[in-house]
């Protein structure tokens, strides 16, 4: 989808547009939803009277001016990362709009059918679909089987089958039907459909302060107003000093000075970025074609330290494989994987094929025998429950292949007169015991031997699993099968622990228990029972491919329909929630250069010598130039350090699957050492370039 | 809300009496019984007349006694007080000054006599009883001098300043001082010897 | 310093540590309700002051009636105290005819002494009768320091329980704390007390003939039992004028090291109760080791400043305001110490201390008295920069902070903001109101820089319910009575209330299990992170007030400058 081409930072489009909104973002009723940056523009103001004022009366003060300056780019800047990620998302809802504009719909009335706008459609509404039509809105199979192609929202370009019934009912308005026809119910009132809310979520317009955000906010603004009380107090305690040093009062601290400090001890950085991560985090999951249905479903996912996840399509692909040949008493490995493979070779499933598959790498065959002789194949039906293929040998003999479940090839055998030895009979109990799915491959009225199908555990899972485990998420595997088959894979996969045999009911209660013992769950789902689960899940995916009812009990819908997503959902709430506390940090620890800067600068006056340097001079470890230029370097170097952080509030802090002493060591010495060392050096580098033209 | 008040009256009234009432008479009574003296202000009787608390600093700036601290109450107990001067203090800088120059001519030491501190600063409370025994040594020869002592009285008192010396409690807990008040009666009772 | 001075300090902080679990075991059964050795003791006469009081025990409230309790008692106190000192000449226990007290003073001492403060701006030997010192002020000793150890006791209830709203039973645990651990620990103190000297009787000031045949005054009274109290309980306020420096009420140098050790005694020891009451004592000795490492670092600042020479006067030691029984080393331990902690009781005048020392001092009271602080009051202080500490870092692990299993939300962390922000306010603003008026101003004792340090000193003392002071500074008039009462008041409540109501708001939370994804609060690591909140979010406002005090003075003081 759109998102991959807009995943450069420094896109032309979005960069102008929000440098524009940066200035439109400076209407004070904008401004004010931050207090943190609002204070720093009722600071620009007072500032910039300060300087008209001084024009007037005749005392300009470039000093004052360029203060000023840099006071109203700090608020710009804060608008501008915010603008930018917002600009990201628009991008996004805009290609998704797209689709939708000029929608017409068919929908049903009686037996009729009359064309209206999609906009016009209400829930419950029916329209009728065809091949070419787009989807007007969501809604839900009612009639039909048709293919969809919804690369509009997924970006995926493979087709996938919508039918009504089932768990694969739902239909997403804008996606496009390829073949066949389907009767489509309305499911969302006009202007709240799935697309709706995903544009509104990305483009920031709904977006509400998730309860992370909030209590940050809360801090920062208390902080700010600390800080406001130790700076409007400040001319008083100076006052004191000048009048015991001698000097007249009105050396004292002038409103721009002030200001310039308040301005650097609040936490402008994070107060300046603080949005813009939020948004990004909503962005992130969108490039992962994740959409959530609220900012705080995000945060929540970072909590998560349970997780319910089904076996199939998560832990083990979704089907069977071969694995091993068992051949009877007298028959090689060769001759019974011979016999397999050409049993196999019309059955199409992917078990058949990994039958074929097996006895290719074991025994290198090729099938190249099949042409020469006259093979006519016998696909499986329902009634047989066998596939297999009957040859004529040379002789004209007909032998009869045949593979199936084992009652199946029993009933084959003793048609044919013959007997199922019970050393087999002995085999077949045993792998059903270990979790494996037995074949039976058959020539005539002879057992040749058995195939061995197992779920194959996903490439990689258990290390993820491992991964989770270190981050402290508990790994649940939810299964159908038998406690057994389940204990084996669960060993295998290396989940914390499984539900065998489990029922939409067993899931429900699991979750359930599993928060009142304090735990976050997370889980995904796509079918009509698994809503009343996904709905009390803290995180609960939806599957896009699911029903209406499992996507609107969800707070998420994955559109790609992965299981494994539910991982790199949690992955992005964390991230989200470590890029939040890194740039707190960062933010809080770069005050101490601050006021090394700050303090002795104002002070350099008080209880001077004849020199005309006070003592406090001695703080002035920076060695900056002069009182001016100090304060200037501070200011400056606040309003910078917010639009060099823009690329990092955007993409996130980089996130690693560690425990959470790790991280917090790893994010410390960054953002928290760094918070502390860095504005040093660039209070010092940008006071070197100020002397330097001045 | 009301029953809350009533209960708070209360409490209030019974802790009132154990803790303002039976507590300090419980204290007093233990220690009337197991340390009298000490209980009553550790008071120093010379024939039948109270002179002073062994605790208390006294005023000494006579010739023939060994003067104690400066104090910024003049050892007026009532109320007790320092100078609360700080280490800025251009009053306090002077008040040194002073003292050393008065310490120095009173005593006839070399002027390249190092005076200890305490002689030259007031102590918290204006009572301080003690002096470190090298400040007590410092002023022997004064003494000797204004009270006519011989050498064998000299040696006396030399001795007595090395008996009455204090050593830190269980020998760490606090510095090395002596007694000026305990210090001048057992001077009083070399002389009339 | 000499090998004498090291063992010391050493052997306090030995001895501290090694009484630690012992008190805080003992504080745990206490309030637990198990069985300890006390109840034999004291256990029928809880029980009679709950028939009196017809209050059952267990029968706990939410945070807001348990608030309410509290506040309620405490003005019950207030206003006793108030009125006592208002005719005090018409009641008994008057042996000196003292007056009756100004109606600015009486409230400011009223207010003091219920705030856990003892700021005391008059002189005790000379203003107040026994009566109000015993029936007034020696039973707000107790119930302060009692109050104390309610909310603490509350707020560990508040983090260790889950899913209620319950807090616990205000007057049992008003009940219990003094009569198991503030009443015993008091006798015991104050008979070693008498043991060295400390006077404790009923008679009337004894007037002496001195051996120069000048007439002194002797002061008399029950002091040791309200000086075991006074220390026990973080009070510090002193029978006499000059408090612990008094020889009276200190008079040897063990009567010293055993008041020190009872300044930090309760609330170090609460640290390890902390720990038991939430069912790890490392989350306990975690706090107690940030505590001790500042304590020791303001320690280690404050003598080498007093043990570093001062230009001004030449190369000698300044034992200006100090006791020659105590020194340097003993003097220097408890500025630290009674500043650390809420108590205010001094051994020396802190206004004559070096510029370093004086400052370790305010910056001790400015960090919000959680440095062991005001028993109970120290460790909810510490609380909150906890909360903070877990909100600001606990991000950075990828999960909503939380606390002990409970996620830290927006009120959690407005009500630590409102707490942090009692403090900031009393300090920065009356300081500066102080700093600007010519009433601030002729209180002054000092010019020059140290000057400000004396306002800075009194607001900020105030504001920490400390009560010691730059003592040179006149506080017995109309302005500082009043601006510092309602400094102590807001320092005081401004801070329990927002910390019950936190207590209250995470005792209805439920508990997420410790896990590897869990910001851990018992590791070195967090204790850093703590130490560096505490100095960034809590000292560095303070900044810009201590260039222009200690700081400018520090530096002035070394080119020999005067004021």
């Amino acid at each position: 989808m759109s998102t991959r081409q807009i995943n450069s930072l420094f896109n032309k489009k979005i960069l102008l547009q929000a440098t524009k909104d940066s200035f439109t973002k400076l209407n004070p009723i904008i401004l004010i939803k931050n207090p943190v940056i609002f204070m720093v523009g009722i600071g620009s103001v007072l500032t910039t009277i300060a300087v008209i004022s001084g024009i007037f009366s005749g005392n300009f003060s470039g000093f004052n001016l360029q203060i000023a300056i840099w006071l109203w780019f700090t608020v710009l800047f804060a608008n501008f990362s915010e603008a930018i990620a917002e600009g990201r998302g628009k991008a996004q809802a805009d290609s998704l709009r797209k689709s939708r504009i000029q929608t017409m719909a068919r929908r049903l009335v009686g037996d009729k059918e009359e064309m209206v706008a999609a906009p016009e459609l209400r829930r419950g509404d029916v329209v009728i679909c065809d091949a070419g039509d787009v989807i007007p809105s969501d809604g839900e199979v009612v009639e039909g089987i048709a293919s969809v192609d919804e690369s509009a929202i997924t970006g995926e370009s493979a087709p996938v089958i919508r039918e009504s019934g089932g768990d694969r009912s739902a239909v997403t308005g804008g996606t496009k039907v390829i073949s066949d026809r389907i009767l489509v119910k309305i499911t969302s009132e006009p202007g709240d459909n799935f697309i709706d809310r995903m544009i509104a979520l990305v483009e920031g317009a709904k977006r509400q302060k998730t309860p992370n955000e909030i209590a940050l906010s809360i801090l920062l603004a208390g902080l700010s107003i600390i800080f406001l009380l130790a700076v409007v107090t400040l001319p008083a305690f100076f006052g004191y000093s000048l009048s015991a040093s001698g000097l007249p009062m009105s050396q004292n601290l002038t409103i721009p000075v002030l200001i310039a400090l308040l301005v650097c001890l609040i936490p402008t950085t994070i107060g300046g970025l603080l949005s813009a991560i939020g948004i990004s985090g909503m962005d992130r999951l969108l490039q992962r074609n994740i959409i959530a249905t609220s900012g705080k479903a995000i945060e929540a996912a970072g909590d998560v330290d349970v997780l319910l996840l089904d076996k199939t399509g998560t832990i083990t692909l979704g089907n069977r494989m071969a694995t091993n040949f068992f051949p009877a008493d007298g028959i090689s490995e060769s001759d019974l994987a011979h016999a397999a493979q050409l049993s196999s070779l019309s059955d199409e499933t992917p078990e058949g094929r990994s039958i074929v598959i097996l006895a290719k790498e074991k025994f290198d065959f090729r099938g190249k025998e099949i042409h020469q002789k006259n093979a006519v194949f016998i696909p499986f039906t329902a009634q047989s429950k066998m596939s297999g293929v009957n040859l004529t040998d040379a002789k004209g003999i007909v032998h009869q292949i045949r593979k199936g479940s084992s009652e199946a090839i029993r009933s084959f055998i003793l048609n044919g007169n013959g007997f199922f030895p019970k050393k087999m009979e002995e085999k077949v109990a045993e792998l059903a015991r270990m979790g494996a799915t037995p074949l039976v491959v058959a020539e005539d009225n002879k057992v040749l031997g058995i195939i061995q199908l197992k779920d194959i555990v996903k490439g990689g899972i258990k290390q993820r699993f491992a991964q989770l485990r270190t981050m402290g998420i508990r790994t649940v595997m939810i299964t159908g099968d038998n406690a057994l088959t389940a204990a084996a894979i669960a060993a295998e996969a290396g989940v914390d622990d499984f539900m065998a045999e489990a029922t939409p009911e067993d899931k429900l209660r699991r979750i359930r228990l599993e928060q009142t013992n304090g735990h976050l769950v997370g889980m995904i789902g796509d079918g009509t029972n698994d809503a009343p689960a996904l709905a009390q899940a803290d995180i609960g995916i939806a599957m896009n491919s699911g029903t209406q009812a499992a996507r609107e009990a969800g707070n998420m819908v994955d559109l790609d329909s992965n299981p494994t997503k539910l991982i790199e959902v949690v992955e992005v709430g964390k991230q989200l929630l470590m890029t939040r506390g890194a740039l707190t940090t960062f933010s809080i620890a770069n005050d101490v250069a601050k006021y090394f800067a700050i303090i002795p600068a104002i002070a350099v006056s008080l209880y001077a010598g004849k020199d005309g340097i006070g003592p406090l001079s001695a703080l002035n470890v920076m060695n900056l130039g002069s009182p001016e230029s100090a304060i200037l370097s501070a200011v400056i170097f606040n309003a910078l350090i917010i639009i060099l952080l823009v690329p990092l509030a955007l993409k996130g802090v980089a996130y690693r699957p560690v425990s959470a002493n790790t991280a917090l060591i790893r994010n410390l010495v960054i953002y928290g050492f760094g918070g502390i060392i860095a504005p040093f050096v660039g209070i010092k580098i940008i006071d070197l370039i100020i002397n330097l033209f001045a | 809300m009301k029953t809350q008040i009533i209960i708070a009256i209360k409490i209030f009234v019974l802790f009132t009496i154990l803790l303002g009432v039976a507590y300090p008479l419980l204290v007093t009574g233990i220690a009337q019984l197991a340390f009298p003296e000490k209980a009553n202000g550790s008071l120093i009787v010379r024939g039948h007349k109270v002179i002073g608390s062994e605790l208390i600093g006294q005023k000494f700036d006579s010739i023939i006694y060994f003067s104690s601290r400066p104090s910024a109450t003049d050892y007026g107990a009532m109320p007790s007080g320092g100078s609360n001067l700080g280490p800025t203090s251009s009053k306090l800088k002077q008040l040194v000054a002073e003292r050393a120059a008065q310490f120095t001519g009173f005593n006839q030491l070399p002027p390249s006599e190092t005076i200890p501190s305490e002689m030259l600063l007031a102590s918290a409370s204006g009572l301080d009883p003690h002096i470190s025994p090298k400040a007590a040594l410092l002023q022997v020869e004064r003494i000797v001098k204004a009270r006519n002592f011989d050498d064998s009285k000299k040696q006396q008192l030399l001795k007595s300043i090395l008996e009455l010396s204090e050593v830190p409690q269980f020998s760490f807990l606090g510095e090395d001082r002596i007694n000026v008040l305990v210090l001048n009666l057992e001077l009083d009772k070399l002389d009339n010897n | 310093m000499t090998t004498l001075d090291i063992i010391q300090v050493l052997l306090f902080i030995a001895l501290l540590i090694g009484l630690t679990p012992v008190l805080g075991k003992y504080m745990y059964k206490v309030f637990t309700g198990e069985k300890q050795f006390m109840h034999p003791v004291f256990g029928w006469l809880e029980k009679l002051i709950y028939k009196f009081i017809k209050v059952n025990p267990d029968e706990e409230s939410n945070w807001k009636s348990y608030t309410f309790g509290l506040l309620l008692f405490n003005l019950v106190g207030f206003i006793f105290v108030f009125l006592i000192q208002l005719f005090q000449a018409q009641l008994p226990l008057n042996p000196a005819n003292l007056p009756n007290v100004s109606w600015h003073s009486a409230f400011n001492t009223a207010v003091s002494f219920m705030t856990n403060t003892n700021w005391q701006g008059y002189a005790g030997e000379t203003t107040l009768s026994y009566f109000v010192q015993m029936i007034g002020l020696a039973v707000q000793n107790f119930v302060s320091a009692a109050t104390g150890i309610a909310v603490i006791i509350a707020v560990l209830r508040g983090v260790s329980r889950k899913n209620t709203d319950k807090l616990g039973n205000f007057w049992s645990d008003l009940t219990r704390s003094t009569l198991y651990i503030l009443l015993p620990l008091s006798i015991l103190f104050a008979v070693v007390l008498v043991g060295q000297g400390v006077v404790q009787n009923f008679n009337a000031n004894e007037t002496v003939q001195t051996l120069q045949g000048a007439e002194q005054v002797l002061p008399m009274g029950p002091a040791a039992s309200q000086i075991a109290i006074k220390q026990l309980g973080t009070n510090g306020g002193g029978f006499f004028n000059t408090n612990s420096s008094h020889p009276f009420e200190n008079p040897t140098p063990f009567s010293n090291f055993w008041e020190m050790f009872a300044i930090l005694l309760i609330s170090a020891a609460l640290t390890y109760t902390y720990g038991k009451m939430v069912g790890s004592t490392r989350q306990g000795w975690t706090i107690f080791s940030v505590m001790m490492l500042l304590f020791v670092t303001g320690l280690a600042i404050s003598l080498y400043g007093e043990y570093s020479t001062n230009p001004v006067f030449g190369h000698i030691s300044s034992m200006e305001g100090k006791e020659t029984r105590f020194g340097i080393t003993n003097s220097v331990m408890w500025s630290t110490s009674t500043t650390a902690a809420s108590n205010g009781s001094v051994n020396s005048m802190h206004d004559s201390l070096s510029p370093l020392a004086g400052m370790v001092a305010i910056v001790n009271m400015m960090l919000g008295e959680i440095i062991f602080g005001g028993v109970g009051a120290g460790l909810y202080g510490m609380f909150v920069f906890v909360i903070l500490t877990v909100f600001i870092a606990g991000l950075m692990v990828g999960r909503t902070p939380e606390y002990m299993g409970k996620k830290v939300g927006a009120f959690e962390v407005q009500m630590a903001i409102i707490a942090n922000l009692s403090t900031s306010f009393v300090i920065l603003i009356f300081t500066a109101w102080a700093a600007v008026s010519s009433y601030g101003l002729s209180s002054l004792n000092n010019a020059g820089p140290h000057g400000f340090s004396e306002i800075l000193y009194a607001f900020t003392s105030a504001a920490g319910n400390n009560g010691s002071a730059f003592a040179g500074l006149n506080a017995n008039t109309l302005f500082y009575n009043l601006t510092l009462g309602i400094g102590m008041l807001i320092g005081r409540f401004g801070v329990i209330i927002p910390v019950l109501a936190i207590a209250g708001s995470l005792a209805g939370k439920n508990i997420t299990p410790n896990s590897a994804g869990t910001f851990r609060t018992d590791t070195w690591l967090f204790a850093g992170l703590l130490i560096a909140v505490i100095l960034i979010v809590g000292g560095l406002t303070y900044f810009p007030a201590l260039s222009l005090g200690p700081i400018i003075e520090h530096l002035l003081m070394n080119s020999g400058i005067t004021f």
